[in-house]
């Protein structure tokens, strides 16, 4: 070793010709860039969850069933002859009044007669459907206000979430059956009051989104890009945003259905004789209610709900398993390439 | 007796994507009151190496095999009780990004003070007094009015010298500092640096400083190992280390450091990058970077040894490396060169500073 | 800044939307296409075309409907709340005469739900990957998916019909005797259900989140204890979202009693809501969905006020 001090130069260490030599061994760089694009992660983690994996199914069936319970006409045309219930819904007396589940009637019958079975699929109609329609509604409409709300910022972003902040001092439920009693019962009424109310949720998490990406990315590509700023919101946002509202949708389907099922439940939702869950349960209320009695006929009041709860059940499960798979990848920027962040 | 032995410690990962091998076969020692360096790259396993110590290695990791040896005993065989014991009050750790190392909700002197009473049995006021003394002596002004301020109300400096304070509050015997100035801007951390050395004098506390930074290194420390995908590839003294590196990793990490005033087009730097340690390059990790690798270098992994004489280096020795070329198996040998430029003590170097 | 500014501030931002609130009460109501005049009318088998005007003009339906709003809120303001047609006096005397009892069942809801979310979620952040974990998400999941008109008919067949521990119907007794009380566990475990479930998942993450950061590794750097660590250091930080999570959840109870009362025929505001709405009185459900809406923006101010109290960085952003 020098015993010079001072002022070191290193020369003889040639960076080019690590570069330009021959691959020494196997081991290469390449290989560690074979990171999955974390959008295949996402599904495999998914698929990978069994509770996933029996919501889905629980789904499919009972969307199978909802199709396929009876058929389906269109102005006239018959579009879905399927009906697989085995008795017709809305046929009286098929059996004793309130027989107990046998096999001919595996869920018993109703207090005038109805084939309980039969009811709960047809039920699968409205609850199933119901849930998608409002969802679709008031996600599509929130979406579209949060993003103009956040695209555009400043005053036009305060009022519009303004609006949004006075939604959410009402409990969806409250202001759904403010709704209905103005419009009246029925399938689209409810749908109306549903997405009324659905939206804003929907609306807060784009803008929360934009305004996420408005502050890490906007600087970057104002100074790095000039005026492309658009592009890179929308680049960066959709992404990001799509896993979370779905997380929201598949949650929102449970709540949504069940707020329709508590409005058949009292009275105010489909008329009476509906086979709605809710609507069925208040139609049998008197089962239960009735003071000093035992609880003899369960099976009127305890099959409708138990299937909405098995639905929401089963929403909610693919719903979580999205969410954790989204946790599972961090906090980190889904981008459209779908590489690394 | 050394204050500190670390021999042969082994820490793994166990992850969905394969085993991480973090650190491999470390071995160091450090005296009392000794100023000791690890230098790498980032992801070399330097801050493992550290959190080992103190036995915070969590899932999915484990520390597989080595001992640490405080004042000779082991801490790897410690029960849980007992190591609490030696955090924080022997061993006490300075963390590298100050603003997460501390608590938002809860007062920078209570968060100190804690540490005090927990150890030391300090009664409420004798251990605001004495948080009151460490934060004045870490150079924050106005320290009694400052006790009952939140972290958000420092600047990163001043952050980060309240951890430090908080990491001397117990008076430990070894200090960990995991890049401690990376977070701050270049002034800062000199005064940092500064303050480091002169609290190590005073309370004759050793460090173990962190470091991917040459220049902090070159600064403070008095002894240094340098890592290279959690393997130790070389120590020495600090003056040994610049001026008679042994380790081509280590002339490499010297060469990229850019010169003010010398007029080169390009910054050069170490080829490639370094290898995730889950799937480690064959014979010496190094060898599909080093402009010396010959094939030898792909079969065997070279233990470190001492390069005058090629046998082991145990932790008692003061220079090792681990390159095939001590264990004279290379056949073209290193083709590096350090020369040195004395300094002409009235003239300042184009482009250096006056101190 | 000082915590007491902080809270007039608060307050002062609440009132446009409290102004809001009862603008889109006043709006949704009036927006239908129905008429109040033909719901009064309707009862009333003789009425001719000119009693119809005629009840126009008394009720002030002819007017813009500014005017109207503006009549309406200065009106409630001094608790007038308008005529209830076929239920008997004015909607404002319901309220008053309503409103302890469903405060008191959402209380019991609050309780439970706390009492049972916030611990569990402790649990299940501090043990996570494992059973118990596990166990506590599945639970958690069953809570959130359960209808509660359901649950709570089930509860009431199972413990009152069928095995008599409960009355089927509402004691005749004082509100806070213990015979009440008593008996509004059924329906507070009803309300309760969904929010805790809720709760214990925030509770979980917010934890499991905080558990991550460095200052946790500081602290165990310290030498402090587990218990310390976790429950001073990483609760305070998570409470904090906990805590803007547990004010929405206000929205979930009142919209949950609406149901859970009708169910038990607890005569709280929630029934009383449900027979308006049946009834079709537009005074009474104006009257409510208001009141509702108030307490709602009560509640998160609320929550604004304990999360200044709990997180220092937020009174200074302001």
């Amino acid at each position: 070793m020098s015993t010079q001090r001072g002022r070191i130069t290193i020369t003889g260490f040639d960076a080019d010709a690590v570069e330009n030599r021959d691959e020494l061994s196997e081991w290469s760089d390449d290989k560690q860039t074979e990171i999955e694009s974390r959008w295949r992660m996402v599904v495999r983690e998914i698929i990978r969850d069994r509770l996933a994996l029996i919501g889905g199914s629980i789904v499919l069936l009972m969307l199978f069933v909802a199709i396929f319970s009876k058929s389906i006409e269109i102005a006239g045309v018959t579009v879905q002859p399927i009906s697989i219930t085995p008795y017709d819904p809305g046929e009286t007396l098929v059996a004793d009044p309130h027989a107990a589940p046998s096999l001919t009637h595996p869920m018993g019958t109703d207090r005038i007669g109805r084939d309980m079975l039969s009811r709960v699929m047809v039920g699968t109609r409205f609850s199933v459907t119901i849930g998608l329609v409002v969802t679709t509604l008031a996600g599509t409409f929130g979406v579209i206000y949060g993003g103009i709300s956040g695209y555009f910022g400043g005053k036009v972003d305060a009022l519009l979430m303004r609006l949004v902040d006075m939604v959410f001092a009402f409990p969806g439920l409250v202001l759904a059956i403010v709704i209905v009693t103005m419009l009246g019962r029925g399938y689209w009424q409810l749908v109306v009051a549903f997405a009324a109310t659905g939206w804003a949720t929907y609306a807060r998490l784009i803008r929360g989104e934009i305004l996420k990406v408005k502050q890490n990315e906007y600087v970057l590509a104002a100074k790095a890009l000039g005026g492309r700023d658009r592009r890179v919101l929308f680049r960066h946002v959709v992404p990001n945003a799509i896993a979370p509202v779905i997380v929201q949708a598949t949650l929102s389907i449970g709540t949504v259905v069940i707020g329709v099922a508590a409005l058949g439940f009292l009275g105010i939702g489909f008329t009476g004789s509906t086979a709605e869950w809710g609507t069925m349960i208040n139609a049998e209320r008197s089962t239960i209610v009735s003071a000093g009695g035992t609880w003899d006929t369960w099976w009127v009041t305890v099959f409708p709900g138990a299937m909405l709860f098995v639905f929401v059940m089963a929403m909610n499960m693919i719903g979580d398993a999205v969410n954790d798979a989204l946790d599972a990848q961090g906090g980190e920027d889904l981008d459209a390439a779908g590489g690394g962040g | 007796m050394t204050l500190l032995e670390v021999n042969d410690l082994t820490v793994k990962f166990y992850t969905p994507d394969g085993v991480v091998r973090a650190v491999d076969g470390l071995s160091y020692q450090i005296e009392r009151g000794e100023k000791f360096g690890i230098v790498g790259e980032s992801g070399a396993g330097k801050s493992v190496s550290a959190l080992s110590l103190l036995r915070l290695i969590e899932e999915p990791g484990q520390i597989e095999s080595g001992e640490i040896l405080l004042d000779g005993e082991d801490l790897l065989e410690m029960s849980d009780s007992e190591i609490r014991q030696v955090r924080g009050n022997r061993i006490a750790m300075v963390f590298q990004d100050a603003q997460t190392a501390l608590n938002p909700v809860y007062t920078v002197g209570e968060q100190i003070a804690e540490a005090i009473r927990h150890h030391l049995d300090y009664s409420d006021r004798e251990a605001k007094e004495r948080t009151i003394e460490l934060l004045d002596t870490v150079g924050i002004p106005d320290a009694e009015t400052r006790y009952s301020d939140y972290p958000h109300e420092f600047s990163g400096g001043m952050q980060q010298r309240v951890v430090i304070a908080m990491a001397l509050s117990c008076d430990p015997d070894l200090l960990i500092a995991d890049e401690p100035t990376t977070a701050l801007d270049v002034m800062t951390e000199a005064k940092i640096l500064e303050e480091l050395e002169s609290l190590s004098e005073e309370f004759d506390t050793a460090i173990q400083l962190i470091t991917h930074d040459l220049g902090v290194i070159a600064e403070l420390c008095d002894r240094v190992v340098v890592m290279y995908a959690g393997r130790p590839v070389e120590k020495a003294p600090i003056e040994d280390l610049f001026y008679d590196p042994k380790h081509p990793y280590t002339v490499g990490l010297m060469a990229s450091i850019p010169r003010i005033g010398t007029g080169v087009d390009r910054l050069k730097t170490i080829p490639g990058t370094m290898p995730d340690l889950i799937e480690v390059p064959s014979g010496c990790s190094f060898h599909p970077r080093c402009p010396y690798a010959e094939e030898a270098c792909t079969r065997t992994d070279p233990a470190l040894v001492d390069p005058a004489t090629g046998a082991k280096a145990g932790p008692d020795d003061d220079r090792g490396a681990s390159c095939l070329e001590y264990t004279g198996d290379l056949t073209q040998g290193l083709s590096f060169d350090v020369s040195v430029e004395t300094q002409r003590p009235e003239e300042p170097l184009p482009g250096e500073q006056n101190e | 800044m000082s915590l007491r500014r902080f809270i007039a501030q608060r307050i002062l931002v609440s009132i446009p939307v409290l102004l809001g609130v009862s603008i889109i009460t006043f709006g949704l109501v009036h927006l239908a296409p129905g008429d109040v005049v033909d719901i009064i009318i309707g009862l009333d088998p003789n009425a001719t075309p000119a009693d119809r005007i005629r009840l126009r003009n008394e009720l002030g339906l002819d007017r813009p409907i500014y005017i109207q709003y503006i009549d309406w809120l200065t009106d409630a303001l001094q608790g007038d709340f308008g005529r209830v047609y076929t239920m008997g006096p004015d909607a404002g005397d319901y309220i008053a005469s309503r409103w302890p009892e469903t405060v008191l069942l959402g209380l019991f809801g609050w309780t439970f739900a706390l009492l049972i979310a916030i611990p569990t979620g402790i649990y299940a952040a501090v043990r996570k990957g494992k059973l118990g974990d596990d166990v506590s998400r599945f639970v958690a999941l069953f809570g959130i998916s359960i209808p509660n008109f359901w649950l709570g008919l089930m509860l009431l067949a199972i413990f009152a019909v069928q095995l008599n521990f409960w009355s089927a119907s509402v004691p005749q007794k004082p509100l806070l005797s213990r015979e009440m009380l008593w008996w509004l566990l059924l329906p507070g475990i009803t309300i309760g259900t969904a929010a805790s479930a809720n709760l214990m998942r925030i509770m979980r993450t917010s934890m499991v989140e905080e558990m991550n950061k460095e200052y946790v590794t500081a602290a165990r750097a310290k030498g402090l204890s587990e218990r310390t660590v976790i429950l001073k250091h990483v609760l305070r930080n998570s409470l904090i979202s906990v805590v803007t999570v547990a004010a929405f959840l206000t929205a979930g109870i009142v919209a949950g009693s609406v149901v859970v009362e009708t169910v038990f025929g607890w005569p709280g505001l929630g029934k009383l809501f449900i027979d308006a709405a049946v009834a079709q009185e537009i005074n009474l459900i104006l009257a409510i969905t208001l009141f509702t809406g108030v307490a709602i923006v009560l509640a998160n101010l609320v929550a604004d006020i304990l999360y200044a109290l709990l997180d220092p960085r937020i009174r200074d952003e302001y």
